[in-house]
């Protein structure tokens, strides 16, 4: 039988190394994929990793694009790292992302043309406060009801579409654009736009904001109380009740963080990358930034290089998309390798697979002696 | 970095490639996958029309799923760094992302599709689809016998409202007892949500069934429950042989060689919109499927071929507008600015138009 047991010997070299590990097992498998389509597998790779850093033709704007494709999934992979760590599941960040972006573009377009400097503060509030809520909705129902956050969760993003839908084509849509849907570009509204901060960078506000949280939640997952209390809802739950914590708090705090990041997420999107309220506004952010906050191993300074990395796939998978015309589901595939290889190589740090043979042989019926 | 130095050294040495051969590189860019075989599968048979046309001459690439946000930026800002020399944006949603890559590579001949936006390198070209769903219209009436048209929509955009609208005053003008109903289902691809639409169409006695979304699932539904249905943007019989009646197919590709050869002429010019239908051959009538009865199926023609000829305008008065306010006068054919902007059914019809 196959077991799988807890290592004896922690090896603090393999878990630094697990990752790198990781990455060189998703080239060589990839390297595989990609040579089974007809295509390179060294030019694909290159296309993928080192482009978009070092090539002389595309890293200048690949760059910063790599810090603009990854804030926000850090953002919100950060949020939702503290609720998986207590066993809260926030399955619908990409809702709670959308409606963000829907109370903090509401605010901007009500207040268009006004000029002044409280209105990007007052979006930024919005847009926490659109997240806060819609991850309230899961949070009270599980709370007074029981009910399953994953699943509340999960069908409020589609809940959320439809009215990002409504209001692309209704209520926020631009009166200047001949009726087709979209709201104004409000990245075009100096009053309300999130620009870049420095040329060429790609830091805009979202990206300061995205650092200062990694920052803070670091500082308050080790030092504060509420950091200790929440992993500890997660690893032991009973003993946390003993201990005095108080689950309903615990839940509505992450919850509330990961639905504020988020919503905060979308705020910044909004403003400055995506310009204008659309119906396909939402790519995937906050879908992806679960697999971000894996990656990371829930970990808010591994969350930040977790989301680099990700984004690096996707540029750089766009990249060898139409370098080489290779297709997008084996773009797709060959991040799920990735994926796959991470939680593998974690798993086999701290854990070792045996063949444990002895256990077959104790099954086979002994001569019955007397 | 010596090591990283060697290491790049060795792979760009696996750089071997044709980019260097020929002389004019084209991108492409979809907001799907070009096996959808509806609206990203057109735009790709007028790509590979681009590469059998000008055989090694001019280089095409593509890159398919791009979303209309940030991203399409991206993807077309690293698509003229990698040396294309003229992109076509293929869906509406890349308009604004389109007009600011075309600010950055000026040197980068733009083609957008169905958008209003243009720039000294950037023009824009769209189909008179409405001028298919004349002649789909004119089919859907003449074959129903509930007399009752179900129509699955995407957005209310102007586009989306004036098929509704042509495709209605053809069904009628073809069976004055015809009514239609329409399902807005709020996306552009989801053939779970457009079999659901056009399930629910079929129990309220709909036994025809128009599309202006772009999957084959309505065409299988409307197999499996013995109605009649349009191909959208390509002839999708092989989904349902019975059903099939006819397709409008989008008929992109004389345009994209057309275009690609004026930009390697030198006489491609930004800021043109074009808007090309039956008669320049962007709008195709599909086959015509036997169990449209013979008559029926010259009279399509007919139709068809007056469009192409400009006899026939499918906008022509008298026309009034859903609330019983006057549009066109008898003999008056309706002005390109109206129907760009269209935003009002015409009378006849029921229910509102989402706002």
């Amino acid at each position: 039988m196959l077991k799988i047991e807890p290592r004896k010997n922690h090896s603090n070299f393999l878990e630094v190394s697990a990752p790198v590990i990781a990455v060189f097992l998703t080239m060589i498998f990839g390297g595989f994929l990609f040579l089974s389509m007809g295509k390179n597998p060294f030019e694909a790779i290159k296309l993928i990793f080192w482009d978009p850093i070092m090539s002389p033709t595309f890293s200048e704007y690949s760059r910063p694009q790599l810090v603009i494709k990854a804030a926000p999934l850090i953002l919100i992979a950060l949020g939702l790292s503290f609720g998986f760590r207590a066993n809260i599941w926030n399955i619908g960040a990409e809702g709670q992302y959308i409606m963000g972006a829907l109370i903090s573009g509401s605010i901007g377009l009500a207040l268009y043309p006004l000029d002044s400097m409280v209105i990007f503060p007052l979006m930024i509030l919005g847009g926490i406060i659109g997240g806060v809520l819609w991850a309230m909705i899961p949070a009270i129902l599980k709370i007074r009801f029981n009910t399953n956050e994953i699943l509340v969760s999960l069908m409020l993003v589609y809940v959320a579409e439809q009215i990002l839908a409504l209001a692309s084509v209704g209520f926020l849509r631009n009166p200047e654009g001949l009726g087709f849907p979209g709201s104004r570009d409000l990245s075009k509204y100096p009053s309300a736009a999130n620009p870049e901060l420095i040329a060429n960078s790609g830091i805009h506000m979202g990206v300061i904001f995205s650092i200062i949280a990694v920052i803070v939640l670091t500082y308050f997952l080790i030092y504060h109380r509420l950091g200790f209390q929440i992993k500890l809802l997660g690893q032991a739950p009973k003993a946390s009740k003993f201990s005095g914590v108080n689950s309903n708090y615990i839940i509505i705090f992450c919850l509330g963080l990961s639905g504020g990041l988020a919503g905060v997420a979308g705020m910044f999107e909004l403003t400055g990358p995506a310009g204008l309220i659309n119906i396909d506004f939402n790519v995937g952010y906050g879908f992806t930034a679960i697999i971000v906050a894996f990656l990371g191993r829930l970990h808010p300074i591994g969350i930040l290089f977790a989301g680099l990395l990700m984004s690096l796939t996707y540029v750089g998978g766009e990249l060898a998309q139409f370098m080489l015309n290779i297709p997008a589901a084996a773009i797709q595939v060959f991040q799920g390798m990735l994926l796959f290889f991470l939680l593998s190589t974690d798993l086999l740090v701290s854990y070792k697979i045996s063949l444990n043979l002895s256990n077959l042989k104790t099954k086979k019926l002994k001569p019955f002696k007397k | 970095m010596k090591i990283l130095k060697i290491f790049s050294l060795v792979l760009s040495t696996f750089m071997v490639s044709g980019v260097f051969a020929s002389d004019m590189k084209v991108g492409f860019i979809y907001i799907g996958p070009p096996g959808d075989h509806g609206w990203n599968y057109q735009h790709d048979v007028g790509r590979q029309a681009v590469d059998e046309a000008f055989g090694g001459k001019v280089e095409t690439v593509f890159q398919e799923n791009v979303p209309e946000s940030a991203d399409a930026e991206r993807v077309m800002t690293q698509m003229a760094l990698s040396g294309a020399d003229m992109i076509f944006a293929t869906s509406f949603g890349y308009m604004d992302p389109v007009i600011n890559v075309a600010k950055k590579f000026p040197n980068v001949k733009f083609e957008h599709a169905t958008g209003y936006k243009t720039a000294d390198n950037v023009s824009t070209y769209s189909a008179r689809f409405y001028e298919g769903r004349t002649v789909i219209g004119h089919v859907a009436g003449k074959m129903t016998k509930s007399n009752k048209i179900g129509y699955v929509a995407s957005y209310p955009i102007p586009e989306v409202v004036r098929g509704i609208n042509s495709a209605y005053l053809a069904a009628k003008a073809a069976n004055p007892n015809v009514e239609f109903k329409v399902i807005w289902i709020f996306t552009w691809y989801d053939p779970a949500k457009e079999a659901d639409a056009a399930k629910t169409l079929i129990q309220q006695g709909a036994d025809v069934i128009m599309q202006h979304v772009d999957s084959s699932a309505i065409m299988t539904v409307a197999e499996e429950a013995g109605v009649y249905a349009f191909g959208q943007a390509s002839d999708m019989s092989e989904f349902g042989p019975n059903a099939h009646l006819t397709a409008i197919i989008n008929g992109w590709a004389p345009y994209y060689v057309k275009r690609v050869q004026q930009a390697m002429d030198g006489t491609w010019k930004g800021g043109e919109q074009t808007f090309d239908g039956i008669g320049a051959g962007m709008v195709i009538i599909g086959n015509m499927s036997d169990k449209i009865p013979a008559n029926v199926r010259k009279e399509a023609q007919d139709l068809a071929d007056g469009i192409a000829s400009g006899d026939i305008h499918p906008f022509t008065g008298p026309v009034n507008k859903q609330d019983g306010s006057p549009w066109l006068a008898s003999g008056e054919t309706a002005d390109i600015g109206t129907l760009l902007g269209m935003n009002f059914y015409v009378e006849g019809i029921e229910g509102d138009i989402p706002q």
